[in-house]
């Protein structure tokens, strides 16, 4: 087992461990903060998938943006000084019954498929050619996506506003 | 500094074969400097704050009588012994705390600056991880401390701590958004993310004299220059925008109930997160480790004394804005980042944009 084979699986075990936290603790400030390690093991993950901006971009957004949001929203919406915020999971065989037909569904695709294998060459500079990808390529979703943004942003600006 | 352990381990006959324990040794041997660093850092930027603070309020500072057992001359031990004193210091948590979370809280913001700095170059050569998206990364991971400040004021059940740990996040997720728009004019021109591209990019001369800093390549990069270094100084909670610690309102703010070791890790942090700033405002607007007359005095050595010495100054400058600007109020704070800061980013991105497609 090589070192990077060793980060692998601890990063991959430090992700479901605490993305079932998020799902089963009763504590819903606990789930939110298992939520980071659980994005920042992906971020992780995507790093081993030599995807490194989107890697960046799943810390900046999750973890700096939503995250944040997240427990402003538990935070504001409950009393100020109330530690025990708490959630319940109901109906967890039936749940977990669907989790493990996933599970297994998902296990037998990925056995299953021949994969293609790329090249064991990291490949340089993965930031270019996604400029090139959204710029040339897929400019009209881009522009299209980032209408939409505009009309969120716009709206929560509205919705913000005292009303006159 | 990672990728060059583990070519300089392989290459060595002996211990060829344990790939895995290489690998892990040069991450250690790039991690534990930095960790070094952060502490003398902290020392160092604690003992000139006190001093400069006092130089400018007309005293002395910390001061001893010569040797034996005061603080040494001028006071140049009394950090060391604070720091002592911090680390020996009963570490009280609380009775009423959230006790997971009142401890890792000090993790979380230690973490977020620790892996800040290993995409941090202190010359083209000294960096713990080379790669080509430096300035996004370090973006990126300084906001993760965020979330640390939010659980220290969450888990202290404190009304202090929250208020504060409420400030700084609202401040701190404001502020980040026209810290990184007035970034952009220098990728714009560099055409890059990695810090040594940025670098490069600026050597030479320009109008005959100045170094071929960003900061003089047209005017938009000096507005683009101070926007970027307020919001930083928004960004790192110092006056005049440190409503989360305000002592005069909030007691310490979101650090209310820490003391002792804990305590002294958010320092660390909070000292880390300054020369970060100053750093990365060094690096893509003052030309980073280059010499600032050019052609002369740059190299290796020179590169980190440049780099270091240019950080510095900026930090000083942070400690002088301390004395200088009263506190903001919460509403001028969010008025000054949504209605000044955000807005003139993207005029500043617009403008050089425009300058470049013109005068180049």
């Amino acid at each position: 087992m090589t070192g990077i084979n060793l980060i692998f699986w601890f990063i991959a075990i430090l992700t479901i461990v605490s993305g079932s936290i998020v799902v089963l603790s009763n504590n819903l400030i606990y789930s939110a903060v298992s939520l980071l390690f659980t994005l920042l093991g992906i971020a992780g993950l995507y790093v081993f998938l030599w995807a490194d901006f989107i890697a960046i971009t799943q810390i900046l957004i999750y973890v700096g943006g939503i995250l944040v949001l997240i427990i402003f929203g538990i935070m504001l919406t409950h009393r100020i000084t109330d530690v025990t915020l708490s959630q319940s999971s109901n109906q967890q065989i039936l749940g977990g019954g669907i989790v493990l037909v996933i599970f297994l569904g998902l296990s037998y695709m990925i056995l299953n498929t021949p994969w293609l294998e790329n090249s064991a060459v990291e490949p340089q500079e993965t930031i270019k050619q996604i400029g090139n990808l959204l710029m040339i390529d897929y400019l009209l979703p881009f522009e299209v996506a980032s209408i939409l943004l505009l009309a969120a942003l716009i709206g929560a600006a509205l919705l913000s506003r005292s009303s006159k | 500094m990672v990728d060059f352990y583990i070519n300089l381990f392989s290459s060595i006959e002996l211990i060829k074969s344990y790939q895995s324990s290489i690998f892990i040794i040069s991450v250690l041997l790039a991690g534990i400097p930095i960790f070094g660093f952060m502490a003398v850092n902290a020392l160092v930027a604690v003992y000139v704050e006190r001093k400069v603070s006092a130089f400018m309020q007309d005293r002395l500072g910390p001061m001893g009588h010569g040797v034996g057992l005061h603080a040494g001359k001028w006071g140049v031990l009394q950090t060391l012994a604070d720091a002592i004193k911090l680390l020996t210091k009963e570490d009280i948590i609380p009775e009423s705390a959230d006790k997971k979370l009142f401890l890792l809280a000090p993790c979380i913001i230690f973490i977020g600056s620790f892996v800040a700095f290993a995409g941090f170059p202190f010359n083209e050569f000294l960096i713990a991880a080379d790669f080509n998206l430096g300035l996004f990364y370090i973006l990126a991971m300084s906001s993760v401390g965020v979330i640390g400040i939010i659980l220290a004021g969450y888990s202290s059940n404190n009304k202090w701590s929250l208020y504060g740990s409420m400030r700084s996040a609202a401040q701190i997720v404001s502020y980040e958004i026209p810290a990184a728009l007035s970034l952009l004019p220098i990728v714009m021109l560099s055409g890059s993310l990695a810090f040594k591209d940025i670098v490069l990019a600026q050597t030479g001369s320009t109008l005959g004299i100045l170094p071929n800093w960003f900061i003089f390549n047209n005017p938009f990069m000096i507005i683009a220059f101070w926007l970027f270094f307020i919001a930083g100084v928004a960004e790192v909670n110092r006056t005049p925008f440190d409503l989360p610690e305000a002592e005069s309102e909030l007691v310490a703010g979101w650090m209310t109930e820490y003391s002792g070791m804990r305590w002294a890790f958010f320092f660390l942090a909070e000292y880390a997160n300054m020369f970060i700033v100053a750093g990365v405002a060094t690096i893509g607007f003052l030309g980073g480790w280059l010499s600032p007359i050019p052609g002369y005095f740059d190299g290796s050595i020179w590169g980190v004394f440049w780099l270091v010495s240019k950080t510095s100054f900026l930090i000083f400058v942070m400690m002088w804005f301390r004395w200088t600007f009263p506190r903001l109020r919460t509403d001028q704070l969010m008025r000054m980042c949504w209605k000044f800061f955000l807005p003139g980013s993207f005029f500043v991105i617009i403008g050089v944009g425009l300058w470049d497609l013109i005068m180049r």
